[in-house]
């Protein structure tokens, strides 16, 4: 174990499996000279080349495409959106060529590619630099959807993502780049997708969540620990494929559930979760299942207002005394 | 429609017939075909008529002369993708015309087993990269395909057709940029038969179709795609060039679509008159043209060209039969190919079917 910033776990993951694999490139705006608009491809263009570390031009529908043509023709590349904001330009070929080439050529055509950087909110970037973006992707048949949350994850499901047959959009948390934690060196530590992880236990109450809000997630636990109610912290990792075993798991035991994401609530990724719990756990649910999400208007820039639209732990907590029918203290 | 009975008219601007440095034998094939591509749309516009194909359905006719022509001159490890009206083009690439009349029909034997239809070809065998449905979208497909041809220091190249439509999408401009930046082994070929859909290309664009790669600094060409030795000999030079290193190339293929936009839309009406088609049909069909060239050259008479058309007549028969005949997707295929790797963890559908949809 080494104790590494998520940014670097990222750069270890992309490092070996470039090393392991040489079918493997990386694309993207500022990923080479640069070392990468947030450092994450940092030292890769003086250790593999401008061959495999290859800056683009601003052009996230041409790269994008360019890149998921190289996978059809046999590459396995590695696309960097400096955000994924910047990735709905790009959108027409994630969902109409790398979700559909496979079956629309009955399974001639796998496309290995993994798309990634930030998504979700920084602080006071405004509108169009902070959302998130994991329901546009996660809607279609035919694209993974991973949200790690810290540094082990992000190195374990990167290489998973990588190694994966199928589009994979990985999104990370800008503001998560300088979170630090344990990761394995081990060259082997691949997180399998689909596999969720219970990132704080409790017996009362279930919090569903992904991707940063995992951190909000285990401050509201925490918070809710010292006034003796104890959640279980559910951390999907990927929300597709989904670990509905996990959720269900929890949900049994515990009778209430709250979703937290980033995102807006209508038709979000909480949504999904919900609709799932309330069809496959309803004889098991105690009350209705809440969702804590962003407030449903564009980021906006004055740091009170940011505040106020995105989800806190204040509001996990609140939102978790409701389920419980408990009066907050 | 070319006829093999009667020999049409020259068009007055006619100059002496330039071969183009091209055998008679290999003019013989490209008028062979030619005609296959045109008889196998014909039974495809039939089957079609009798409800035997669905959806949209574009034909190529009027437009054999670029895929012959174009296709004919790469190599066969070289790879082609289209956008979707594909039929003949990937009939030109070595995909059974069996195969792709069972895509047409929605069968198992079809090239995509069904689940492509007529703007979703691929055969990777063969490397057709397939017909695809929006426009540009291939665009950077294959600039992508032409990426991994120099990852990897292959001599292979890649031919990127579309409609002159295309040039008007974001996706093709980056593209080329991008094919240009880096060198890349491809030939962006424009299908200019001036429309489309409805929309004359005059209208939508100020400068002509053979600038637009110039500010990419992409060498640009024009060709006569009705005159299918020119287009042949236009491609063989240009697919040198690409093969050893000049880096792409943007060619302004003039051709004429003979039908509408697809079998859904009118030949002619508010947007083009029935008289402009009329007069390509006349003048300008490109296996008139040729056919009439050898039989003045005497490489081809009267009965060799009946022997030739009942051929292809009998070919696109058979792609008809065997489509007919060929399977339906039995209900298994419906999930089948969404993903590639499915090892078990977490859940991937969410549709509610989970258990035995079909049944």
């Amino acid at each position: 174990m080494a104790v590494m910033t998520y940014r670097d776990a990222l750069n270890a993951a992309l490092r070996e499996e470039m090393a392991r694999d040489p079918d493997v490139f990386l694309m993207g705006e500022e990923v080479a000279e640069y070392d990468g608009a947030y450092k994450v491809s940092k030292g890769l263009l003086a250790e593999f080349g401008d061959h495999r570390v290859v800056d683009s031009p601003i052009s996230e529908l041409g790269f994008g495409g360019l890149c998921v043509g190289a996978a059809m023709a046999g590459l396995r590349p590695v696309v960097e959106f400096m955000t994924f904001n910047f990735a709905f330009l790009a959108l027409d070929q994630v969902i109409n060529s790398a979700a559909k080439l496979l079956y629309m050529s009955n399974g001639q055509f796998p496309i290995p590619i993994v798309f990634r950087g930030p998504t979700g909110a920084a602080l006071q970037l405004s509108a169009q630099h902070s959302q998130a973006c994991e329901t546009y992707y996660v809607h279609a048949p035919g694209v993974k959807v991973v949200t790690p949350a810290t540094p082990a994850d992000a190195k374990g499901l990167l290489k998973a993502a990588i190694r994966d047959n199928d589009p994979v959009a990985f999104m990370e948390g800008e503001l998560l780049y300088n979170f630090k934690g344990e990761v394995p060196e081990d060259d082997d530590f691949v997180i399998p997708l689909g596999v969720a992880d219970l990132k704080h236990e409790g017996d009362d109450v279930t919090i569903v969540t992904h991707g940063k809000m995992v951190h909000v997630a285990l401050q509201a636990a925490n918070k809710l620990s010292t006034e003796g109610i104890g959640a279980d912290v559910v951390d999907l990792r990927s929300i597709r494929p989904l670990d509905v075993d996990a959720i269900l798991r929890s949900v049994q035991k515990t009778n209430r559930a709250v979703y937290l994401e980033e995102g807006w609530a209508y038709v979000g990724v909480g949504a999904q979760i919900v609709a799932t719990i309330q069809e496959e756990a309803f004889d098991y649910l105690d009350a209705p299942v809440l969702r804590v999400t962003q407030a449903d208007v564009p980021m906006p820039y004055a740091k009170n207002l940011e505040m106020m639209a995105k989800p806190s732990a204040d509001r996990v907590v609140e939102a978790c005394n409701k389920v419980l029918y408990r009066e907050a203290r | 429609m070319a006829g093999t009975k009667t020999r049409r008219a020259k068009a007055p601007k006619e100059s002496p017939f330039d071969m183009h440095g091209i055998a008679p034998e290999l003019a013989l094939d490209l008028l062979r075909e030619m005609l296959r591509y045109r008889r196998f749309e014909e039974k495809a516009e039939e089957a079609y008529a009798i409800g035997k194909i669905g959806g949209f359905c574009h034909l190529h006719i009027g437009q054999e002369g670029v895929a012959a022509g174009a296709i004919k001159a790469l190599r066969e490890s070289d790879y082609v993708i289209t956008a979707y009206r594909d039929h003949t083009e990937a009939i030109a690439k070595g995909v059974a015309p069996t195969a792709v009349m069972a895509e047409l029909f929605g069968r198992t034997g079809g090239t995509s087993g069904g689940k492509g239809g007529s703007m979703h070809m691929f055969a990777r065998s063969v490397r057709f990269m397939g017909g695809h449905g929006i426009v540009s979208g291939q665009v950077p497909l294959a600039t992508g395909i032409a990426f991994r041809i120099k990852y990897k220091s292959e001599d292979d190249i890649v031919a990127c057709f579309m409609g002159d439509a295309a040039v008007n999408q974001g996706g093709f401009h980056e593209a080329l940029n991008m094919a240009a930046i880096w060198e890349l082994p491809v030939i962006f070929v424009v299908e200019n038969n001036h429309y489309g859909m409805g929309t004359a290309f005059r209208r939508v664009s100020l400068t002509d179709m053979v600038e637009r790669s110039s500010p990419y600094a992409i060498p640009a060409s024009k060709v006569n795609g009705q005159d299918v030795l020119a287009t042949y000999a236009h491609f063989r030079d240009l697919a040198a060039e690409v093969r050893n290193g000049g880096g792409p190339r943007f060619v302004d293929v003039e051709t004429y679509r003979f039908r509408g936009h697809s079998m859904s839309d009118p030949v002619s009406g508010t947007y083009r008159p029935k008289e402009e088609v009329e007069q390509h049909t006349h003048f300008d069909d490109p296996i008139a043209i040729l056919r009439d060239h050898l039989f003045e050259a005497g490489s081809l008479d009267q009965d060799g060209l009946e022997a030739m058309d009942a051929e292809a007549r009998e070919e696109a028969q058979e792609a008809f039969e065997f489509a007919d005949a060929s399977p339906v997707p039995g209900p298994e295929a419906l999930y089948e190919h969404v993903w590639a790797d499915v090892d078990g963890n977490g859940r991937l559908r969410f549709d509610g079917r989970e258990e035995a949809p079909w049944r």
